[in-house]
């Protein structure tokens, strides 16, 4: 997962050291391992739905989340746009006024002129009035009638005009004579409309007040000042293709038209748009996290309780099981398997379900939108989805080969550090490191495969997210162009590429995950479902440890570990009170058999093992194992206090007991030197020697009261002095009891009251040592080589 | 860290640089591309522009993604190339440097961490460095980059970017104090569980013997509650990351449109359009921001594993190997003599002697052989023979030279060690006794036969399916104890040696064995020396010199009759093993 994207959207984890399972494990049968698993699973369905619920809801949650932003981008980009019917009706009501009707009429209203004889004789008379003028007034007094009055009066020369007007007024204002000659005289310039709008400003306000009289658009008052205003900025616009200059002029309207036709953005829907926005994210991710938290919860009490169920099926399997299964295959169970099942099922399961509802939604959203858009988007990463998913099958491939190609060579590794020493002494490091090399090149080689192509996700998905971008940009600008859709259908679509292209890594790796935890589940699972031993519920009678006599007797014991390979073929033996039985052969003869068959970890194919007369059949194992006292060779101590160790599940055993039992097997001193004596806590690696070992495990022998022993005396990594007081030891824990003796050490066979040979899992001979040697077989044979080096 | 990546090669240097490069113009394509997504974006939104403007800018954009796509292929092509040569030659340098150790070194480290070291380890640092290369060199230069872009924009707008890093640096900060420690116990809590697992896997007779199912199952149950109570505990902080995430992202494009919607009613006409597009490209900036902050904190989380990982790896490389070749001594007049002057051994880090002026000389054909109680120092006495060890004082002579002069190769073909441990390789039985190189020939099959009639493998071997090809599997676990050591003696034979070493190897041997192969060896090796460690007296009584250890000290040299006689510490050994009879039995 080297991609920014997924960092993102998968939940961020830190897998422990030993990683996850085999990387694109398949299992044998996905169908029924699926199945398995919600049975198991059953307790905790009720709360993996809520989650799956809450993992779709909150994907339906970020498909909304666009729409509603496609809304709020539409909203801010309508406040980009100025309000144009506004425009003209406060341009329309401007024009309006300056029609020329308008303006004569006005003009004949507010003019005053007094032409009476008064008035003439006035200025023929005047001093002041030159002779041209006087000539030029009595040439219009001749032509003047009431059409070409203004124009007439206007010709005047100003001094004339100065006597010939008068004061006037309109609508109840006084119109001052040098203004209405001042209005005249722009008046007569005046040729069309345009100009009319440029003369406008020229005229005394006085009479400009009555051409344009404020009037109000929509409530709002535009007065003669804002009109003119505005007759002049728009007066200055000679481009009207470019409409950055236009907004630009637009600015500097008067505030009362610039309120009127400024952009209208709904400030009150944006608030409240942003507010569901914000409750809508807050909700999803609560729900997110909520999907998460239980999901964490389910897969960890889910692994627990597998874990559980493992731990307490393998104390309820036989014993042949073990033998059967190597250790490190049950344990990798535990841990690895287990570990992956609960991992992916936090990490994969709620998120591959969202990816699936965000995919499907993202799909109906996107074609409930407009569908010309959505098979836009779907085609253009078409082409991309196939590519990856052909790089995915690949990558995994290396990725397969790697996990296999590394064991190999970690197992080389391990191989030759733990068989370091005799490498060096047999010179073999050249003949190694050649084979290291082989396999690291191997290695190597698949390491930088799969990195590298799993490394073309990231930038390929964002290349199509780019793509797409463009492709639903282009389509989408057509359609805006078109009036099909709004700008905001884009923004949303865009989004919505990028909601459909994320979930399908993400469902691509669910899917990869999911057989991985299938393969592991279906170990798992396969181990859970071993036959386990017989029940024993029906078995009634007991036989205590305080009623137990300790006779013990063998009859037509017939015995294999497997139907077809018998290895007991009929065993007859009477065993009384307080005897000791050795049994001696060769490594791998088999002798463990006889303690298998003692302590009921198998049971006979035929005949009868009989304690103190009740046959071992009609005992539980529980029974049986009460009745004797183990001690094996391998020392079994676990990381504990010594006390822990030798009291180990008994009950009401106090110190003084497990000093006793030490001091009896000979080990209180050594116990006394450790710091914290009993509550020392015994380690895997340290200091206390097999010997030792060997005589706390037999303490813990001593302290178990039982009539029967069972005993596995080989001491061969043992120093001889540790090995002489294991050995006494081992004499004190016979005391009283009937033994079973695996022997090694002469005295102890030759003091057996009946020794068994074994050979190849058959007992071979049988009797006393004195019996045995006049025989002349086997065992007098083992026994004579020992003496002729 | 940065001393592991002293081990970068020049070439892979450059290959950096180049990546370097590459991925700053990658960057800028990415950068570059909100520009042309946002002339797209105005062209949109504008009344009146032709499709044509749309597609020219369109396409500058797609230029640009792909520009992005082929650098981002050509820079992860040589990313996993120089990952994957790092990771190799880190590999190679450590388990070069490991096989170069003697067992003082081994010891040091112990063998399972030495095996973590060069497969966990490094494969942490290669993670490390395959996921943390791009992001290391990408992730500030998107940062700085994306935030110079932004900064001259709307001061409201880079505020709210900046609260919105704050917010994301101080969860993961917030994660990684409250959860890292806990990931740390969490391995623990594995392998305790595993540790449980194991012992009771192990200890399963005793355990149905001892009636102590209950018992173990409670106490796995109580290691199980732990580790689900403290996996639980991480998971559920970490269930906050990934919608903490995504709200943050989310309400930084809401708080940046919302700001604007703000601005842009605010502004004059003429800017309106401008502050939207700035808008729509901010937005995608921004999230660039958020994104390569993520990736470093990413790297943060990521960065202290590898780190430990990185220091125990340099542990084993840079330490000093101790035991080193000598000068070489190709040709030796004497042949099969073994002799210790004076030895002492301490470990360095110890103040008490293993062993203590240890003298005695080992002739062609003879068997010399030690015996005494565990701790006496007998193995590490034989031990300082193919200098596993080196001599504290006093000198170790083979062949009348001292084993120092010798180089490691020349010393180990004079010498057929067999350990206490036998130790079996995963290949066919030819294989595993043909072992190795002895500085002669090639060990012929003839040979390889002979060695295991010697060795009292031959019964066992023929009745293998294949025979002399049967394979054994790691370990040896298809095979049992005593025949795992007469192949690993029969190993030795077959190398024809001129001293044998024996290191308490036939201690899983029944007697009856035991005695065969003693019987046989000795015919065998009547012109080697052969020196013998032993804990039954059996096996020895026969030897030439028998030399008795008590820790470390020599307290009886002589043969098995004089000893008996003169020595009280073998007497002692000899009485406990067998009766006063058997012993005169002879």
């Amino acid at each position: 997962m080297n991609s920014e994207e997924k960092k993102v959207n998968s939940k961020p984890h830190m897998a422990g050291p030993r990683g996850r399972g085999g990387a694109g494990e398949k299992p044998k049968n996905l169908k029924s391992a699926l199945r398995k698993m919600i049975k198991y699973l059953h307790r905790f369905v009720p709360l993996i739905v809520i989650a799956l619920v809450l993992s779709s809801l909150s994907s339906v949650f970020s498909i909304i989340g666009p729409n509603k932003l496609s809304d709020l981008t539409d909203k801010i980009s309508k406040g980009l746009v100025i309000n144009e019917r506004n425009l003209k009706l406060v341009s329309q009501g401007i024009s309006n006024k300056l029609e020329e009707k308008r303006i004569q009429k006005i003009s004949k209203d507010i003019i005053c002129i007094d032409l009476n004889s008064e008035v003439v004789r006035e200025i023929l008379l005047s001093d002041d009035i030159s002779h041209d003028d006087k000539m030029k007034f009595q040439e219009v007094m001749n032509t003047i009638n009431d059409q070409n009055m203004i124009s007439q009066i206007t010709s005047l020369p100003k001094a004339i005009q100065r006597i010939v007007f008068k004061d006037s007024s309109y609508q109840g204002k006084i119109i001052s004579k040098d203004d209405q000659i001042k209005y005249l005289s722009l008046i007569a310039q005046i040729k069309d409309e345009k100009e009319a709008v440029k003369t406008v400003h020229h005229i005394p306000s006085s009479i400009q007040d009555i051409f344009l009289p404020t009037f109000t658009v929509q409530k709002k008052k535009i007065t003669t000042s804002d009109q003119l205003q505005f007759l002049e900025m728009m007066s200055k616009v000679e481009d009207f293709e470019n409409p950055t200059k236009i907004y630009k002029e637009l600015d500097r309207l008067p505030q009362s038209i610039y309120d009127l036709i400024k952009p209208n953005m709904d400030f009150q829907y944006i608030k409240g748009l942003s507010l569901v926005l914000l409750i809508l994210y807050l909700i999803g991710a609560s729900f997110n996290f909520i999907q998460g938290f239980i999901m964490a919860i389910v897969s960890n009490h889910f692994a627990q309780e597998l874990r559980t169920k493992i731990s307490i099926k393998i104390n309820r399997l036989p014993l042949k099981y073990f033998d059967q299964n190597s250790y490190g295959d049950i344990l990798s169970r535990v841990t690895n398997d287990v570990d992956t099942i609960g991992f992916s099922m936090y990490q994969s399961l709620g998120s591959l379900v969202g990816a699936i509802t965000l995919f499907i939604g993202s799909i109906i959203m996107m074609f409930g939108t407009n569908w010309i858009m959505a098979v836009t988007a779907i085609l253009s990463s078409l082409l991309g989805f196939i590519l990856m998913f052909v790089i995915l099958g690949k990558s995994q491939k290396y990725f397969m080969a790697r996990q296999v190609e590394l064991g190999k060579l970690n197992g080389h590794i391990e191989e030759i550090y733990s068989s370091h020493h005799v490498v060096k002494a047999y010179n073999g490091e050249r003949e190694s490191s050649l084979k290291f090399d082989e396999l690291n090149d191997r290695v190597y080689e698949c390491n930088r495969k799969s990195q590298f192509l799993s490394g073309l996700m990231q930038p390929i998905m964002a290349f199509i997210g780019n793509f797409s971008y463009v492709a639903v940009c282009i389509v989408g600008a057509l359609l805006v162009i078109n009036n099909h859709i709004t700008f905001g259908v884009i923004v949303a679509f865009m989004i919505y590429v990028r909601l459909f292209t994320t979930p399908l890594s993400q469902i691509a790796q669910g899917m990869t995950q999911l057989q991985t935890t299938a393969a592991a589940s279906e170990r798992v699972f396969e181990f859970l479902e071993e036959g386990e031993m017989e029940e024993e519920s029906h078995l009634t009678k007991v036989l205590t440890n305080q009623e137990a006599k300790g006779n013990i007797e063998f009859s037509h014991v017939k015995f294999g570990y497997n139907e077809d390979k018998i290895v007991i073929k009929d065993f007859n033996c009477k065993v009384k009170k307080g005897q000791k039985i050795a049994i001696v052969g060769p490594t791998g003869a088999g002798k463990t058999t006889m303690v298998n068959l003692l302590m009921k970890f198998y049971n006979i194919n035929s005949g009868d093992i009989k304690i103190d007369g009740i046959s071992i059949k009609e005992l539980t194992r529980e029974n049986v194992h009460q009745l004797f006292v183990m001690v094996l060779q391998d020392t079994w101590l676990f990381n504990g206090t010594i006390r822990d160790n030798i009291k180990y599940n008994q009950e009401e055993v106090s110190d003084r007991d497990i000093w006793k039992a030490l001091r009896t097997v000979g080990v209180d001193h050594f116990v006394k030197t450790l710091p914290n004596d009993l509550d020392y806590e015994i380690t895997d690696n340290d200091s206390i020697s097999v010997g030792q070992k060997q005589l706390l495990t037999i303490a813990r022998g001593m302290i178990e009261n039982a009539p029967f022993l069972i005993l596995d005396e080989a001491t061969s990594s043992v120093d001889t002095r540790t090995e002489e007081l294991v050995q006494k030891a081992m004499d004190k824990l016979t005391e009283g009891k009937t033994s079973f003796i695996i022997a090694h050490r002469l005295s102890t066979i030759k003091n057996a009251d009946i020794i068994l040979v074994m050979k190849e899992g058959n007992i071979i001979e049988q009797g006393s040592h004195s019996e045995l040697i006049k025989k002349k077989g086997f065992y007098a044979d083992l026994y004579n080589s020992q003496f002729e080096s | 860290m940065f001393k592991l990546f002293k081990n970068f090669h020049r070439k892979d240097v450059g290959l950096i640089i180049v990546c370097i490069l590459l991925i700053i113009f990658q960057v800028w394509l990415d950068l570059k591309l909100p520009d042309y997504m946002s002339e797209v974006t105005v062209l949109v939104q504008t009344e009146g522009s032709k499709i044509s403007d749309i597609l020219v800018q369109g396409s500058y954009m797609l230029v640009c993604a792909l520009g992005s796509l082929i650098s981002a292929i050509i820079v992860g092509y040589l990313a996993s190339l120089i990952s994957a040569t790092f990771s190799k030659n880190i590999r190679k340098k450590v388990f070069e440097k490991v096989q170069s150790f003697g067992m003082e070194e081994i010891k040091l480290f112990s063998t399972s961490s030495l095996i973590t070291r060069s497969t966990n380890d490094i494969t942490n640092i290669q993670m490390f460095i395959s996921m943390g290369l791009q992001m290391m060199i990408k992730a500030p230069i998107v940062a700085v980059w994306a935030v110079l872009k932004i900064l001259n924009k709307s001061w409201e707008w880079s505020a709210l970017t900046g609260v919105a890093v704050l917010v994301l640096i101080g969860t993961v900060v917030l994660l990684m104090v409250t959860v890292l420690p806990k990931f740390k116990i969490v391995q623990k809590l594995i392998d305790n569980i595993n540790g449980l697992t194991r012992e009771n896997l192990t200890g399963i007779r005793v355990i149905r013997a001892f009636n102590a199912e209950k018992y173990q199952e409670a106490k796995f149950e109580k290691g199980n509650m732990i580790l689900t109570n403290t996996q639980l505990f991480n998971q559920k902080m970490m269930s906050i990351m990934a919608p903490v995430m995504y709200l943050i992202m989310n309400l930084l494009t809401l708080g940046i449109y919302f700001i604007g919607a703000n601005l842009i009613h605010q502004a004059l006409l003429a800017d309106k359009i401008g502050l939207f597009s700035d808008m729509v490209v901010f937005v995608s900036y921004a999230i660039q921001v958020i994104m390569s902050f993520l990736m470093l904190a990413m790297i943060f989380i990521m960065y202290p594993r590898a780190a430990v990982s990185a220091e125990r790896i340099n542990e084993v490389i840079y330490t000093k190997v101790k035991v080193l070749d000598g000068e070489g001594r190709e040709n030796c007049k004497v042949k099969g003599k073994v002799e210790f002057k004076h030895v002492s051994f301490k470990y360095p880090d110890s103040d008490e002697y293993l062993l203590k002026d240890i003298s005695f000389t080992a002739n062609m054909g003879e068997v010399v052989a030690f015996i005494g109680s565990t701790g006496s120092g007998k193995s590490t006495l034989i031990n300082l023979v193919p200098r596993f060890y080196d001599v504290t004082d006093g000198e170790v002579l083979v062949d009348d030279v001292n084993v120092k002069d010798y180089t490691l190769e020349e010393l180990h073909d004079k010498l057929g060690y067999v350990p206490q441990k036998a130790v079996m390789f995963n290949g066919s039985i030819h294989y595993n006794v043909s072992y190795g190189k002895n500085g002669k020939k090639k060990i012929t099959d003839e040979k390889v036969k002979e060695a295991i009639r010697v060795a009292q493998a031959e019964e066992f071997v023929l009745k293998m399916s294949d025979q002399y090809n049967h394979n054994i599997s790691q370990g040896g676990i298809n095979v049992s104890g005593g025949q795992k050591q007469r192949l690993a003696i029969a190993r030795a034979i077959a190398r024809d040696p001129e001293i044998y070493i024996f290191d308490d190897s036939f201690s899983a041997l029944d007697y009856k064995t035991d005695y065969l192969l003693r019987s046989k060896l000795k015919e065998y090796t009547k012109n080697a020396t052969s020196l013998i460690v032993a804990q039954r007296i059996g096996t020895i009584m026969n030897a030439d010199k028998i030399i008795v250890l008590d820790a470390g000290i020599c307290v009886g040299m002589g043969t098995h009759q004089e000893l008996l006689k003169s020595c009280s510490v073998y007497q002692e050994i000899a009485y406990s093993q067998l009766s006063k009879e058997e012993l005169e039995h002879e």
